[in-house]
């Protein structure tokens, strides 16, 4: 259970790194007010206007954030004993493309698991090929190598507990952790 | 039938005195169980001696395990002999009374200066045919005399040598641990607190390798049993290496190498710490768990080429890449964890049956493929030094457990662990000269 908890704390990192940072592209731009002085209307409510405008571009701007945030960690799962990328993942993927080819400093650290069936030792070799899959997926969209690290836990760290199907399937995935470059998600176009 | 005794020894737990072979359910072109021929064990009695009570527990139970003789029990007494009761030791052995018993072999232990003398009689011709003299002191070394004095009894009686004189490693909660081959003297011989996978003994039994596991990457540690000194192995020291294997002359370490280009399998020299090797070129297939041929001209080893993990072979440089575990595409399940014998005939490997592995042989010439087990899961076999018994993993008490078969009668018993074990590798015999004592 180390790893999801470790994931969700890195995520929260990186969603309040960009909420305190998101100060380069969606600043409201502060001059465009002044064309309209000579107006009687009450100074108060233009005020409170402004700091709703300024409130709703800094929630949406959150929220960008957030869902940028979201798709670079966006888990993908795997078939039984399978290191192929599914049709199914790939929009995931391809979200991940986008938001690393928007953002040229962010890094990745790509780990590959296992379910517990099949032997310790295979699963460690195939849980590396899960997680060097989506690295070469993702090279193949046009992000650089060496921004994509690739690990391997095997059945070490399952993210369900259990044993059965459901569970298997849960832990036959790739984790993505931002390894540095996650304050000031930019969007894609 | 079974029988299951439960020694109460804080130690270790044994189970099981005789087991048929699991089943003898067929699986596809398969040929399952093993043979098991009743009634061809000679009877063997091994006779109190004096003082010598915890020799002749040792040596009774390594006899047993030995799975060559039926073992007939007799009590505690001083033994009986021609001239009566409590006779001097050495004095005559009554023959008649322990072929009334239905002993063809009768073990008698001895004080002796400097040691405890074995003396292996033939009950049937009634004559003493053999006799040792093992220098049995109360050191680090006491289990371990006992064992391959156990051994040469063996020998005596049956013309093969016993592997009593052995170790096992094991893994349990990430710490790499080591037995006697009968359970006892279980002591961890890695940190706690690490992850450690996949131990592997040299064939002195001096070194042992085993992967190091930390944040999704690992090296190949090789430690040096005596003074617990450890260094990486050359080529081993970046990305995840494992399943690491000794050459027969100890100089050479394999093991699979997996970065983003898959998994692969490379050699380097431990001996001179140098000269990393690349055997194998997976192109995103994974090529593992390498093991040498005695005569260390081959290595058998696991690879994905084909799609499901399946048993190769090739020379030791890398070439002659081949099949050697027929498999059906589509059919037969995945095959791990191959070792092969001391004797070299054959390769123990698990294949999944039903997607549950079991043990199997392939025999290296013929390369025909036997089912060893079938009840519960069991996985990650590793021969005795004997040629005849492999241990291996097994839920089918409940967790994962060391269970050891004979491969020739199909019986079938625990290793005793404290806790839930895997990956086991069988050292092997441990001469005088390697004996490394318990820290």
């Amino acid at each position: 259970m180390r790893a999801p908890t470790l994931l969700m704390l890195l995520a929260a990192a990186a969603f309040t790194g960009a909420c305190g940072g998101r100060s380069a592209p969606e600043e409201p731009a502060p001059e465009p007010t002044p064309v309209e002085q000579p107006l009687p209307a009450p100074a108060d409510d233009s005020a409170d206007r402004e700091r709703m405008e300024r409130e709703r571009m800094a929630r949406e701007a959150s929220e960008r954030s957030r869902a940028v945030a979201a798709d670079l960690a966006a888990m993908i799962n795997f078939d039984y004993d399978q290191a192929t990328v599914r049709a199914a993942d790939q929009a995931t993927l391809d979200r991940k493309a986008a938001v690393l080819n928007a953002n040229p400093n962010v890094k990745l650290r790509i780990s590959g698991h296992a379910d517990e069936r099949g032997s310790d030792e295979y699963n460690l070799a195939l849980a590396n090929r899960r997680a060097a899959a989506a690295k070469r997926y993702l090279e193949n969209k046009g992000v650089d190598g060496s921004r994509l690290d690739v690990i391997a836990y095997g059945e070490e760290r399952p993210l369900n507990p259990g044993s059965d199907e459901t569970a298997f399937a849960q832990n036959r995935r790739d984790e993505f952790e931002v390894t540095s470059g996650g304050d000031n998600l930019t969007a894609p176009q | 039938m079974k029988r299951f005794f439960f020694l109460l020894s804080p130690m270790f737990v044994v189970a099981g005195t005789l087991a048929a072979q699991d089943t003898t359910r067929a699986e596809q072109g398969v040929r399952v169980g093993v043979d098991y021929r009743p009634g061809v064990r000679p009877g063997l009695v091994v006779l109190p001696g004096p003082g010598l009570d915890s020799v002749r527990a040792i040596i009774q139970r390594d006899l047993d395990y030995s799975d060559r003789f039926e073992m007939i029990t007799v009590g505690d007494a001083p033994r009986e002999t021609t001239t009566g009761a409590g006779a001097a030791p050495g004095g005559p052995v009554n023959y008649e009374l322990y072929k009334g018993l239905g002993a063809e072999f009768a073990v008698e232990l001895s004080q002796a200066a400097g040691g405890v003398t074995a003396r292996l009689h033939d009950v049937t011709a009634g004559k003493l045919r053999n006799q040792q003299t093992a220098p049995l002191s109360s050191g680090p070394d006491f289990r371990l005399e006992a064992h391959r004095l156990a051994d040469e009894v063996t020998r005596w009686a049956s013309g093969t040598s016993g592997a009593a004189a052995s170790r096992m490693l094991f893994v349990s909660r990430g710490r790499v641990y080591r037995a006697d081959s009968d359970g006892h003297d279980l002591v961890p011989v890695t940190p706690a607190g690490q992850t450690a996978l996949s131990p592997a003994w040299s064939p002195d039994g001096q070194r042992i390798a085993y992967t190091q596991l930390g944040e999704g990457r690992g090296g190949i540690v090789v430690q040096a049993l005596s003074s617990g000194a450890t260094f990486l192995a050359p080529g081993s020291q970046t990305a995840l290496n494992i399943t690491p294997a000794f050459s027969p002359d100890g100089r050479t370490l394999a093991f699979a190498h997996s970065d983003e280009r898959g998994t692969d399998i490379f050699t380097a020299n431990v001996t001179e710490r140098c000269c990393a090797q690349r055997l194998t070129v997976g192109r995103f297939a994974d090529n593992l768990s390498p093991t040498f041929s005695p005569d260390g001209r081959r290595i058998a080893f696991i690879s994905t080429r084909a799609g499901p993990p399946q048993l190769y072979v090739m020379a030791a440089d890398g070439t002659d890449q081949e099949l050697l575990a027929p498999f059906d595409f589509g059919a037969t399940g995945s095959s791990n964890a191959p070792e092969w014998s001391a004797d070299g005939a054959s390769v123990v490997f698990h294949r999944e049956v039903s997607r549950s592995p079991q043990i199997f042989l392939v025999d290296v010439s013929g390369r025909r493929v036997r089912q060893l087990t079938s009840s519960g899961r069991n996985e990650d076999p590793t021969w005795a030094p004997d040629g005849r018994h492999v241990a291996f993993v097994s839920d089918r008490s409940g967790r994962r457990q060391i269970w050891i078969v004979d491969i020739e009668t199909g019986r079938v018993r625990q290793l005793a662990s404290p806790d839930a074990a895997r990956l086991p590798s069988w050292s092997r015999r441990l001469g005088r000269a390697t004996i490394v004592p318990n820290p």
